[in-house]
């Protein structure tokens, strides 16, 4: 019904749109100089047309079932329902009307299902007729109005920059909504594990808080070392470390070679080759790691005599380094290249040759971009979490050792949220406190990246 | 300069052709330049006496699709030859740009940046002073000395340029190529540069392509007339000013074209 409802109001919408354009001849057709181009005046009439329903369609859409539940429930108003009761009643009459419904029918939920039918149906051609006169009304309206000398252009102007506005601010809302979830949710998990505990706590053990009868009151003493954040924070920056000492040189050697060094027609072909590298999917990388990099490593350590997992940080690292690779290229290879040919030609005049010239001229002008597009690798060295799961194990042991397993922060998350969870559980809570502080870490390297790249254009523009 | 009444002849060009890709940008181009003299090289837009300065310090080499044939001698070598040291050669010949291009670091490290590369300085006293001595040179000492290690993008347009020609004098040059200084300063920048180079010409020698006629007769004794990749005529300034030989060059000077 909405369905073919909104397709006639697009229909309405052109057809306003074709009266519209033809008044503005119309009124060209008698000599008269119009105030602007004859298509403005169609998409003022379709404006006219589309306000008016998306106004009523969202209010309808906002308070409708919120009559429909009212005028249900006045009927058990009187015989001292609880608030909870008269939920269930409500949307057990909901289920049966959609025929949806499987316990006991009884006569007072069927009489209320007949009801909530019929309020439908009304609210239904209700909307049609309202949304319909609506728009005859206003492109009606709209319509008269519009004479040579009115103004048809600044109001679609207008109208494109709310539409604009809103798309953006959807984007905003959506982020600001994601961010609030996460606050919400630490807070409560930080009311029964206390702060302390999981900055500081050595060990972390989720698994444990699973071992509790969901009957049981919660008792805080339990989770006591269970929580400790240090040793998968210890394990991310890790692995990120591990993964920026293979991106930055091999990233930063492309790069420079590509700036400067590529003829035209290598550079054509390399760099789309490398670019690929950034276009596979991270679970690809993540069983290149578990089942290529990882068993060859562990049978290189084996044939040195050394002790090495099969999931270690040393493979989830280097394959986490090689994807960052193509980031770290693309970007120094872009910086460079935006040097200004200028200072090479001053520096080639003195004298210099192409590696001095680039050590000592090109690099440090460019070094500001470079840092910003090592900062953003790190970042995403940070946030990675495909390639950590599969190839570097769960177990969340502090070490230092690249040999043996450790865990992320994002691998953790996974961890926690795979499988059924209980929503005001702490171990739930944890997988949101864990969430938040990654997002605070990539959101400081973010800021000091583009602040870094910021500085570094105003420099040459 | 001449010893003895004779001209001491510090650049010799031979026959010299330049291509870009398939198109000739300059047809034998032959051209004597004297010591400690400053030539002018002018000519309308595109006429080719860019490309011809930058043959002199082989900064066409930096253009992949640039070739240059033909013989350049300076001081009766070769520099096409393939046993020439391009960073021998740019030691010996420095190079000012149209546009200031100071690299982004301090002052002091600008003017250092040439002795450094060839190990001219011993120690940091060593370097200190050829930075003094060169920036004096330059006439920008006074405005700087406070100020040697701010950078050397916070400076004015002119004493930017100013900068860069200490830069290039600092290695000791015996040529010095100027391609069109002044056409990005103000009136008394270019003033303050046009006096340097009558200064510097006593112990430089200097090649300056320029598109003012005025400065060309202000600061040159020869100057070379390019048009559509062909020298047209050279001699002194004063005989190509007010008496040239080619019809061409009489209707450039006078302004009818260009």
């Amino acid at each position: 019904m909405n369905l073919i409802l909104f397709t006639f109001i697009v229909l309405l919408g052109f057809t306003s749109y074709y009266f519209g354009r033809r008044k503005a001849y119309t009124i060209q057709s008698t000599k008269k100089r119009l105030t602007a181009l004859p298509q403005f005046y169609g998409y003022y009439l379709a404006i006219w047309c589309a306000i008016p329903a998306f106004i009523i369609f969202s209010l309808w859409a906002i308070f409708e079932p919120t009559i429909v539940k009212l005028l249900i429930l006045s009927d058990y108003s009187n015989q001292g329902y609880l608030d909870d009761e008269l939920n269930l009643l409500y949307e057990k009459s909901k289920a049966l009307s959609r025929g949806q419904f499987t316990g006991e029918i009884t006569p007072f939920i069927e009489a209320s299902a007949e009801k909530y039918l019929s309020l439908r149906s009304i609210a239904q051609s209700s909307k049609v007729v309202i949304v319909l006169s609506a728009i005859i009304a206003s492109v009606a309206y709209a319509y008269k109005r519009i004479s040579s000398n009115s103004r048809t252009r600044e109001p679609v102007e207008k109208f494109l920059n709310a539409v604009l506005f809103t798309a953006s601010l959807a984007a905003i809302l959506t982020t600001v909504g994601i961010v609030f979830s996460l606050i919400f949710q630490t807070i409560d998990f930080f009311k029964v594990i206390p702060l302390f505990d999981f900055v500081f706590g050595t060990h972390w053990y989720p698994a444990k808080a699973f071992v509790r009868d969901s009957s049981e009151a919660l008792d805080p003493t339990m989770y006591s070392d269970t929580f400790g954040a240090v040793p998968i924070f210890a394990g991310t920056f890790f692995i990120a470390f591990i993964a920026m000492c293979v991106a930055i040189p091999i990233g930063l050697m492309s790069g420079i070679y590509l700036a400067e060094y590529a003829s035209t027609k290598v550079r054509q072909y390399a760099k789309p080759l490398i670019e690929i590298l950034a276009g596979i999917p991270t679970v690809v990388y993540g069983f290149f790691a578990a089942l290529t990099v990882g068993p060859f490593l562990k049978e290189l350590g084996t044939s040195m005599g050394l002790e090495v997992s099969a999931e270690s940080a040393l493979a989830a690292g280097g394959v986490m380094g090689i994807m960052i690779i193509p980031f770290i290229s693309s970007l120094s290879d872009d910086v460079i290249t935006s040097v200004p040919q200028s200072l090479r030609d001053g520096s080639y005049a003195m004298g210099a040759t192409k590696s001095e010239t680039i050590k000592r001229v090109i690099f440090p002008a460019a070094l500001p971009g470079i840092v910003g597009s090592i900062l953003l690798g790190v970042s995403r060295a940070i946030g990675e979490t495909m390639i950590v799961v599969m190839a570097s194990g769960l177990a969340a042991n502090l070490t230092l050792n690249p040999l043996e397993s450790t865990s992320t922060i994002t691998a953790q998350i996974v961890v926690i949220l795979i499988g059924d969870q209980a929503f005001g559980d702490p171990k739930t809570q944890a997988a949101f406190a864990l969430g938040m502080s990654l997002f605070l870490v990539t959101l400081c390297l973010n800021i000091v990246a583009l602040r870094v790249v910021k500085k570094y254009r105003e420099k040459y523009e | 300069m001449r010893k003895n009444g004779v001209k001491m002849i510090k650049i010799k060009a031979k026959d010299v052709d330049v291509f870009y890709g398939k198109k000739q940008a300059l047809f034998n181009i032959s051209l004597d330049i004297e010591e400690n003299q400053v030539t002018a090289l002018i000519g309308p837009s595109g006429c080719g006496k860019s490309t011809f300065l930058r043959c002199l310090n082989r900064m066409n080499d930096v253009i992949d699709i640039c070739s240059v044939k033909g013989e350049i001698l300076i001081n009766d070598f070769n520099i096409n030859d393939k046993s020439c040291d391009v960073v021998r050669l740019r030691e010996k010949i420095g190079m000012v740009f149209q546009k200031p291009n100071p690299f982004p670091k301090t002052l002091y490290e600008n003017v250092s940046y040439g002795p450094t590369i060839h190990g001219m300085a011993q120690s940091k006293q060593e370097m200190d002073e050829i930075v003094e001595t060169s920036l004096k040179k330059a006439a920008l000492w006074e405005e700087v000395k406070d100020r040697l290690h701010e950078p050397g993008t916070g400076l004015s347009g002119g004493q930017q340029q100013r900068l860069c020609i200490a830069r290039a004098i600092s290695v000791r040059p015996e040529v010095i190529l100027m391609d069109e200084p002044c056409s990005a300063l103000d009136p008394i920048a270019t003033a303050q540069i046009e006096e340097l180079i009558d200064e510097l010409k006593k112990e430089h020698t200097i090649i300056i392509v320029t598109h003012s006629m005025a400065q060309a007769a202000r600061v040159s004794q020869n100057t070379g007339f390019f048009h559509l990749g062909q020298l047209i005529e050279h001699g002194s300034t004063d005989k190509i000013f007010k008496n040239p030989d080619n019809k061409k060059t009489q209707d450039y000077i006078t302004g009818r074209f260009g």
